[in-house]
């Protein structure tokens, strides 16, 4: 039966330079190969004056490549920084880099260019192999694996075998208790913060002033810090600042509620700084609407209703810290926050 | 030994009353000079009453019609009473009053009086009651540390307005403004009189020497040019994020369409 290419077609491979297409179905309304597209003849090819021109563009731009280079260099010297004044920095660092950058595109361009219109554009094509071997390359490479199974002996010996599966299975378990040295566990540090040391003074960030409930005018904000927190040093410093943060706020008696009245002196209150949603400090007050922003997903706090959230993602409002006065009139704080300062975590029950 | 000179004797009754004149200018001087060696922060410890005067006229036909005949605040506008010269100082100072249009904030606005025509309107609204007073040269001066400042504008200011006082958005179509083009005095003026949304910062909160380390840090900021290049309005990422997206990247697949072309 003579096969009618209209029909379904199988090809079989005759030479590894052949398509073989195995069990692919080939339709009879399918694509044909375009080919190469026509080839196009460049102006630098047709005509003398162009390639000439092309030649020297490229010429010019390495050319440009090495004034680039050259005024790198004589820029650092010619504009050197001083030392002090941030100006001469700035301009000795915008020099040599606009110069390294003109030394390296002028390289760059230029060689494009020069391939692309000089040398030879004539299209090529190359042959794509196929995948599967022929029958005497795949019946080598068995050949081969059966002769170093025979050589080793690895299906002979048992005993080495199984060996070398133990060894080979318990070689990456050290890594469990190496990767478990990667740092102490918090333990209950996140619930506590360094006013539960209890009677410690409100001071003023950075320097550790005391502040005097009299300091605290209606409208003032006051960004407080546990009475000796200056004198520790980092780390300790920076992780017991960063849950100890207090942000001190005086209102009117009679615009908050009970429990903010109860928990600081008349209309003085202090809430912790750290935001309930993910840690930022929330210390954008606004003066008259006594909302308290967070500027990291804008978080925003009542202050004059508990610190509710009146916006934003964060779902907890912020822990008030309880404040009195002490017998010379400087704020302090008798005992830590009643809850875990921050975002929440796995371990917090709310 | 007695009347000696019949012009003029010791025991003349003339004599007396001018020894009286002496003691009473000597008591009086010495005391002047006593109490003005005690410096406060207020310029001037004496009234002008014709300026309070000219003020109150000012203030009639321009600021009564929202704040009150007497100050006392209306509906649209809050009391004036206790505001002091440092607030009427600020406000008018940089254009902010009169309001324009009533919103979440006043806005700076082309400056409508002179200088002497606004110091006249802090004068009559300070003598209603006292309040934060604008301040001396010696807090405006550049004297001050403006590596303190920094820090004391890191943690009380730059929340609001931006680690180099570029300014940032609040709630509600607030904001805090710019400080990059803003004089030294207005700057001390807003902190002591917190104007609008802006918290109060007392004296008694940052001192007048902070304020002054403050005022420095945000001089030299502003006199110095950013050594990273073109700092782009100093807003940070979103700005420098959309340079490189629209603009570098642009320009980065135009060069990549000319990298894959033919040549003609």
């Amino acid at each position: 039966m003579a096969k009618d290419p209209k029909d379904l077609a199988v090809v079989e491979a005759h030479d590894e330079h052949d398509y073989e297409t195995g069990l692919a179905v080939i339709a009879a309304d399918k694509l044909a190969d375009p080919g190469i597209e026509p080839h196009r003849v460049r102006m630098t090819d047709k005509s003398v004056k162009h390639e000439k021109a092309a030649a020297r563009q490229v010429a010019l731009m390495f050319f440009v490549s090495i004034l680039g280079s050259a005024f790198a260099i004589w820029a650092y010297y010619a504009f050197p920084f001083d030392g002090v004044n941030a100006n001469s920095l700035r301009i000795n660092t915008v020099f040599l880099g606009l110069g390294i950058t003109l030394g390296l595109f002028g390289i760059g361009v230029g060689a494009v260019h020069w391939a692309k219109t000089l040398m030879p554009d004539a299209e090529v094509s190359e042959e794509r192999h196929l995948t599967r071997g022929t029958e005497d390359v795949r019946a080598a490479a068995v050949e081969i694996i059966r002769l170093a199974d025979q050589e080793s002996g690895f299906s002979r010996r048992k005993l080495i075998r199984r060996t070398l599966y133990g060894a080979l299975a318990l070689f990456p378990i050290p890594a469990i208790v190496l990767f478990s040295d990667l740092g102490p566990s918090p333990k209950d540090s996140l619930r506590h913060t360094m006013w539960g040391k209890g009677k410690l003074r409100l001071t003023r960030d950075p320097d550790g002033t005391p502040i005097k409930a009299s300091d605290v005018q209606i409208g003032s904000v006051f960004h407080v810090i546990p009475e000796g927190l200056v004198d520790l040093e980092a780390p300790d410093l920076l992780n017991e600042k960063a849950k100890a943060a207090v942000l001190l706020v005086r209102l009117d008696p009679s615009e908050i509620t009970q429990k903010q009245r109860d928990w600081g002196y008349d209309g003085i209150v202090a809430y912790s700084k750290i935001c309930t949603h993910v840690g930022c400090p929330v210390a954008l007050y606004e003066q008259h609407t006594h909302h308290l922003l967070c500027p990291c997903h804008q978080s925003t706090f009542d202050l004059a209703n508990d610190c509710a959230v009146v916006f934003g993602p964060a779902s907890r409002p912020l822990p008030q810290l309880k404040i009195e006065v002490d017998a010379e009139g400087y704020l302090v704080a008798p005992g830590d926050f009643a809850e875990p300062v921050g975002p929440s975590f796995w371990e917090r029950k709310a | 030994m007695a009347n000696k000179n019949k012009k003029f004797s010791r025991r003349s009754p003339v004599a007396a009353a001018l020894v009286l004149l002496a003691g009473l200018v000597v008591s009086g001087g010495s005391y002047v000079a006593a109490s003005a060696a005690v410096t406060n922060a207020a310029p001037k410890t004496e009234v002008d009453q014709a300026q309070v005067e000219t003020g109150k006229k000012i203030f009639l036909a321009n600021c009564a019609s929202c704040h009150g005949k007497n100050a006392e605040g209306t509906d649209s506008a809050p009391t004036l009473i206790g505001v002091g010269s440092a607030s009427v100082d600020f406000q008018v100072g940089t254009g902010r009053m009169p309001m324009q249009a009533s919103g979440p904030q006043a806005e700076v606005k082309p400056v409508q009086f002179k200088q002497e025509d606004i110091d006249a309107l802090a004068a009559y609204v300070s003598s209603l009651a006292p309040g934060p007073s604008t301040p001396t040269a010696e807090y405006l001066s550049r004297k001050g540390d403006a590596t303190k400042g920094g820090e004391l504008f890191r943690i009380n200011c730059a929340m609001c307005h931006n680690a180099v006082g570029a300014g940032g958005a609040l709630t509600g179509g607030k904001y805090a403004p710019s400080l990059r083009n803003t004089s030294a005095k207005h700057i001390y003026e807003a902190m002591v009189s917190g104007p609008q949304n802006m918290p109060v910062f007392s004296n008694t909160n940052l001192s007048p020497e902070q304020k002054t380390d403050i005022i420095t840090y945000l001089q030299y900021v502003q006199e110095n040019p950013s050594v990273g290049g073109d700092e782009l309005g100093n807003l940070g990422p979103v700005v420098e994020g959309l340079l490189v997206w629209l603009g570098i990247l642009g320009l980065i697949i135009l060069f990549t369409i000319w990298l894959g072309a033919k040549s003609n």
